[in-house]
């Protein structure tokens, strides 16, 4: 598939990706006629309720799990925050235990926080300098009043990918507690088969696998109880009331059903490009520092650090350039805080702060490849010739 | 998010790089996100009055602390120390049409550059030095510890 866009070489599809043209052609039935409450029982009501399950059973062809395992959410957020909390509420008398890893996606570590405000306790997994949680140190963690662990499949920004079946088999082994994973990253890129990695629950969205913003799933396992985050007219069976977001949910399933038939080739070509990138870049540029699994990652996934340049200003030079991409860097936060992933893996405020997220997704080509390359060594030569420190990181006369 | 005067100055930077024998050279850090930034001054004299014959800047730090490096020797360029000496972050912001918020800390960073060229090529030349001036001094001085020592903590000043 070639560039959507002409111009603009997109290569930060770790935050989201462009809608497939596929996926579009599908919702644009139910921004126009079909415009249908799913929950009426007239016609129109009728026809959305049938495309709402339609796309529910190719969610669930994705997953390989049944239809009415899966809840349609608002996004990953949401579905991460209903596992978190409306897990605790559910099993309170359970236990109030929670483990997750300092790595995870803020919304579960916000969410964990917030529990640890209302007197649940909370334990942080550390990684190693990859990423990687260790099952053995899980193992150590778990006690009899363990109630949840959620650990992400693959990260966002280093792209380490977790051994979930082997953290799944030890939680259930060791423990009472549910096991989740945030797998919003792997669609169309990993296998994302809940049965064969053994979890209780797993997050997903549209919007990283070519879908719409704005619409998520839930798969939880039957006859698993958590609490509801949302009351109201008991849509989804009860566990998430509000009017079916017809239009996204129909996209979201066309993402899945896309992603289903691609995946192996998609993975296939991604980890093609994300080798041939970060091969070229250490090749041509010096003193770049990979972040995240040499091995393994993340399909389309990179992250260097680039010593001596601060990477918002790296990050807009290429963005005038015509090339769009991320960064790990205190500057370009809200808080002006670094990374917590890149801390995790013993990054230095320093080292976050030369970061360079560039993730190549279904759009991209070889030519992206080549091209970012050739104008990041570019970028990072000019201001790497005006910064005050030498390459090396040491501070220059 | 910037303006177009910071994203103008942030491509184009204005009295970048090193000088040949610049008569005073300071560096000033930040040791809250590790910027950094080298200032390079020649001074001369006109009406008995010292100026800023030329001054030069190489900054490691985010678009917006190259574009206020980059306007501050503008602004300092031809100044007398005397009035140089009153380039505050205020004017520099200013003179870029404005900073976000939360960037102001790095605008704080060039004007404390000059602030420190200046301090240090009046007390080469023996020159008073005011009250506020040797405050100045005090912290860029600090902040410059913290700094190396945040960096050193990190390994990254090893060869």
């Amino acid at each position: 598939m070639k560039r959507l866009d002409v111009d603009v070489i997109y290569a930060d599809n770790n935050a989201t990706t462009p809608v497939d043209p596929r996926v579009k052609e599908a919702m644009l039935p139910y921004l126009e006629g079909k415009f249908g409450n799913p929950n009426s029982l007239h016609t129109k009501g009728r026809e959305a309720r049938e495309a709402v399950e339609e796309a529910r059973e190719k969610v669930a062809g994705l997953l390989n799990c049944r239809q009415e395992e899966i809840i349609f959410t608002g996004s990953a957020t949401e579905s991460n925050n209903h596992v978190v909390k409306g897990t605790v509420f559910a099993r309170k008398d359970d236990g109030k235990h929670i483990i997750t890893s300092k790595v995870e996606h803020k919304c579960v570590l916000e969410a964990c926080k917030w529990l640890e405000e209302q007197g649940f306790e909370v334990t942080y997994l550390d990684v190693d300098e990859e990423g990687y949680v260790s099952p053995e140190e899980l193992e150590e963690e778990l006690r009899e009043d363990t109630i949840l662990v959620s650990i992400m499949m693959a990260n966002n920004e280093i792209g380490t990918i977790q051994p979930i079946k082997e953290l799944t088999q030890t939680v259930h082994e060791e423990s009472n507690a549910y096991f989740h994973t945030d797998m919003a990253q792997c669609p169309g890129k990993l296998e994302v088969d809940v049965l064969k990695l053994g979890v209780d629950m797993a997050t997903v969205n549209a919007h990283k696998m070519y879908g719409p913003k704005g619409v998520g799933a839930l798969y939880k396992k039957k006859d698993l109880k958590i609490d509801p985050l949302l009351h109201g007219g008991g849509q989804e069976n009860g566990e998430r009331s509000s009017t079916e977001n017809v239009p996204h949910i129909v996209g979201f399933g066309k993402a899945c059903e896309l992603a289903k038939e691609n995946w192996k080739e998609e993975k296939k070509e991604l980890t093609e490009m994300h080798g041939r990138f970060i091969e070229e870049v250490q090749e041509k540029i010096e003193n770049v520092k990979l972040n995240g699994p040499r091995e393994a990652r993340l399909p389309g996934n990179t992250n260097l650090s680039f010593i001596g340049v601060e990477g918002e200003a790296l990050v807009l030079r290429l963005d005038e350039r015509g090339i769009e991409v991320a960064t790990g860097s205190a500057c370009s936060s809200e808080e002006l805080k670094a990374s917590h992933v890149l801390e995790a893996i013993g990054r230095g405020p320093e080292l976050a702060h030369s970061s360079l997220r560039v993730s190549f997704g279904r759009f991209n080509t070889m030519e992206d490849v080549d091209r970012v390359v050739e104008v990041l060594e570019e970028e990072v030569e000019d201001l790497r010739s005006i910064t005050a420190l030498d390459t090396k990181g040491k501070i220059g006369d | 998010m910037y303006t177009e005067e910071v994203m103008e100055h942030f491509k184009n930077p204005r009295n970048m790089g090193e000088m040949e024998n610049p008569d005073v050279t300071a560096r000033v850090g930040n040791p809250s996100c590790g910027d950094m930034m080298n200032i390079y001054m020649k001074v001369g004299e006109k009406n008995g009055e010292k100026y800023i014959e030329d001054i030069k800047f190489k900054t490691f730090g985010c678009a917006s602390a190259i574009a206020t490096s980059s306007v501050t020797t503008e602004l300092a360029m031809g100044k007398t120390l005397k009035e140089a000496e009153q380039i505050e972050e205020e004017e520099v912001a200013e003179a870029l049409g404005g900073l976000p918020k939360i960037k102001m800390h790095c605008s704080n960073l060039s004007a404390n550059g000059l602030h420190e060229a200046i301090y240090k090529y009046k007390k080469k030349e023996g020159m008073e030095i005011s009250d506020d001036l040797e405050k100045k001094h005090e912290i860029a001085q600090k902040t410059l510890e913290k700094t190396e020592e945040m960096r050193e903590e990190h390994g990254l000043d090893e060869e």
